[in-house]
């Protein structure tokens, strides 16, 4: 009994141990970023480097929402990102919805091309992408990132939500079609209400999407004033190379609302990470 | 919502019970014939009419364009050249050296996250008090954004004042003086796997801490009281259990491998002297750079069949295996 006692406490300090040692890997870089956020430019790069910044300073922030104009990018991510969440979510579920309630001419047809995209990678498109977007006039406009952002998740969104809306029992349909409901209404009163776990999931993803996106607006944006986020803080970098403590007081600008949305709606993420994995 | 799904389904359907059925699906909610094919029409089709428009009519217009020596200028004459953008691109050093630098790449983080992963799931799968915590730890370097992080690994990986370099001389002394890790192939390519492998790990975890609650317990404590000891009972009973899933990770792993992007781009722009561009880094400067658009798309259409025909072999590979096994 002491003996197994014994090897159970030997075996706990062993774990956290190793995972103590994991955690410190995995999280310290942010750490050191949010350190050296805080710091003067002639410390950014002092050997040895230090973890509490000498004579912190908030410059960096000021700096980096005043003149050098994250804010104006923050919220031009912000909007982009909102609108596109919005659209994802609508239009994925109206089509995951038509696929798992209606037998209708086409239905594998579509479902199957739908499936085809899943498989598309996003970088492969980007040279006609560019085209298409010069011939319909969305080159460099911040509203004409949105039906990119839309078009490239509709296929693992529908995918996803489909998955979920066939877990609901169909009796529930058949009772308000019974009261003379129309699809509309179910859709909208059954099917949508009782999937929030799953629209929440599709949410989360849909706005990170859109709100990290990189290689697409950096290849579409020009105006300096209608940058998104990513793309200013990596061209701001390129242009400061080391000016670290503002590039990074802008780089936490950009990743706090996506911590604050982990954090919170961390069993969302669980689900949709798992689910996406069968993607394949 | 919190229970996983990949340990209930199996993305490799090898686990089917013969005799037993599939579970029949219930029927499609009745309604009036030609009302209800127009209404389902109306439900598909602005997401539909997006999704052709952004994702469809491209994907035809990658292989057209990769025929052609396109011109940049709207009306300007393209001509068809069939397939001397391919021919041109397996003569192109640089473009086979971007592959060899993706191979590179995958075979070093793919078997690395796929390990640590592993292994930091089989430390969380047991009641141990904070598993959580550690959970959502990990977890965080998935969902930061690559550009943050690529950035994030310049900085650690600056010659003068990074902290790499501070590591190595100071602490460990390894290395004699500072390293220039950006002027150099391998030292470039490393920095690049280490930031692939330290965002990534945490995402195998994940899919590995979820189909490892698939893992019978009673088979386990069973084991246990043979006397089997904790390395083998990982060996004999855990690992058998998650390998479809493990199948699963390997093959999506090796897709994002070869696709790597951002972070090269950021940390070393494919330089020094092209040394370390990857496909899709040297496809982006060929079409935004120099405006070569057919060539362009020509790289970029067969990095995505040469991955093609990788994921599909390692999936009859990963089937035949499963087969023989059960």
């Amino acid at each position: 009994m002491v003996d197994s006692r014994r090897g159970l406490i030997v075996s706990y300090i062993v774990r956290y141990a190793l995972l103590g040692i994991a955690a410190v890997i995995l999280v310290f870089p942010f750490v050191y970023m949010l350190s050296t956020s805080f710091k003067a430019r002639s410390y950014v790069l002092d050997i040895p480097p230090t973890l509490i910044p000498k004579d912190p300073t908030t410059a960096n922030y000021a700096q980096a929402l005043g003149t050098a104009d994250f804010a104006r990018y923050f919220l031009n991510s912000a909007g982009v990102a909102v609108v596109s969440t919005f659209l994802i979510v609508l239009l994925s579920s109206m089509m995951a919805y038509a696929f798992s309630r209606f037998r209708f001419p086409g239905r594998r047809l579509i479902m199957g091309t739908i499936i085809i995209g899943l498989t598309i990678p996003t970088m492969m498109l980007i040279i006609p992408q560019f085209l298409l977007a010069r011939d319909l006039h969305l080159l460099n406009s911040l509203p004409g990132l949105v039906p990119f952002y839309v078009g490239t998740a509709l296929a693992f969104n529908t995918f996803l939500l489909s998955g979920f809306f066939e877990t609901i029992p169909r009796e529930l349909d058949e009772a308000m079609l019974i009261d003379g409901a129309g699809p509309w209404r179910r859709y909208w009163n059954l099917t949508l209400p009782l999937s929030k776990p799953a629209l929440a999931t599709c949410a989360i993803f849909a706005f990170l999407g859109s709100w990290d996106e990189f290689a697409w607006a950096l290849t579409v944006l020009n105006d300096t004033d209608s940058r998104t986020l990513p793309i200013a803080i990596a061209l701001f970098q390129g242009q400061h190379s080391t000016s670290w403590g503002l590039v990074f007081a802008a780089s936490i600008l950009a990743i706090a609302p996506v911590m604050i949305l982990y954090i919170v709606f961390q069993r969302y993420f669980v689900s949709g990470i798992t689910t996406g994995a069968l993607k394949s | 919502m919190t229970t996983p799904v990949t340990t209930r389904i199996d993305p490799l359907r090898t686990t089917r019970v013969a005799g037993v059925p599939r579970r029949r699906k219930t029927p499609f909610v009745a309604g009036a014939g030609r009302r209800t094919t127009l209404a389902a029409y109306l439900f598909i089709l602005p997401g539909f009419v997006i999704y052709a428009v952004i994702m469809l009519y491209p994907t035809i217009q990658t292989v057209l364009l990769s025929l052609r020596d396109w011109q940049i200028a709207p009306g300007a004459d393209s001509p068809w050249v069939g397939l001397d953008n391919y021919i041109r691109a397996f003569q192109d050093p640089v473009f086979l050296n971007s592959l060899v630098n993706a191979a590179v790449y995958t075979a070093v983080t793919v078997p690395l996250q796929i390990i640590i992963g592993l292994f930091l799931a089989v430390l969380l799968n047991s009641k141990l008090p904070g598993r959580v915590a550690f959970r959502v730890l990990f977890y965080i370097p998935v969902v930061t954004s690559w550009v943050v992080v690529s950035l994030l690994f310049r900085y650690i990986f600056a010659s003068d004042g990074g902290v790499a370099n501070w590591f190595g001389v100071d602490v460990l002394h390894v290395f004699s003086g500072n390293i220039s890790w950006f002027q150099g192939r391998w030292t470039a390519l490393f920095a690049i796997c280490a930031l692939g492998i330290w965002k990534g790990v945490g995402w195998s975890m994940l899919i590995f801490l979820a189909a490892l609650t698939g893992v019978p317990q009673e088979l386990n404590e069973a084991a246990a009281m043979d006397g089997a000891g904790a390395f083998r009972r990982f060996w004999y009973i855990s690992l058998p259990t998650i390998r479809a899933s493990m199948a699963v990770v390997v093959i999506l792993l090796v897709i994002g491998g070869f696709n790597v992007f951002i972070s090269v781009l950021l940390m070393s722009g494919g330089g020094p002297g092209d040394q370390t561009q990857v496909p899709l880094t040297y496809m982006y400067n060929q079409a935004f750079k120099y405006l070569d658009f057919g060539y362009g798309a020509a790289i970029s259409f067969a990095l995505t069949a040469i991955v093609l025909v990788i994921s599909v072999l390692q999936y009859w590979w990963t089937r035949r295996q499963l087969r023989e096994d059960s």
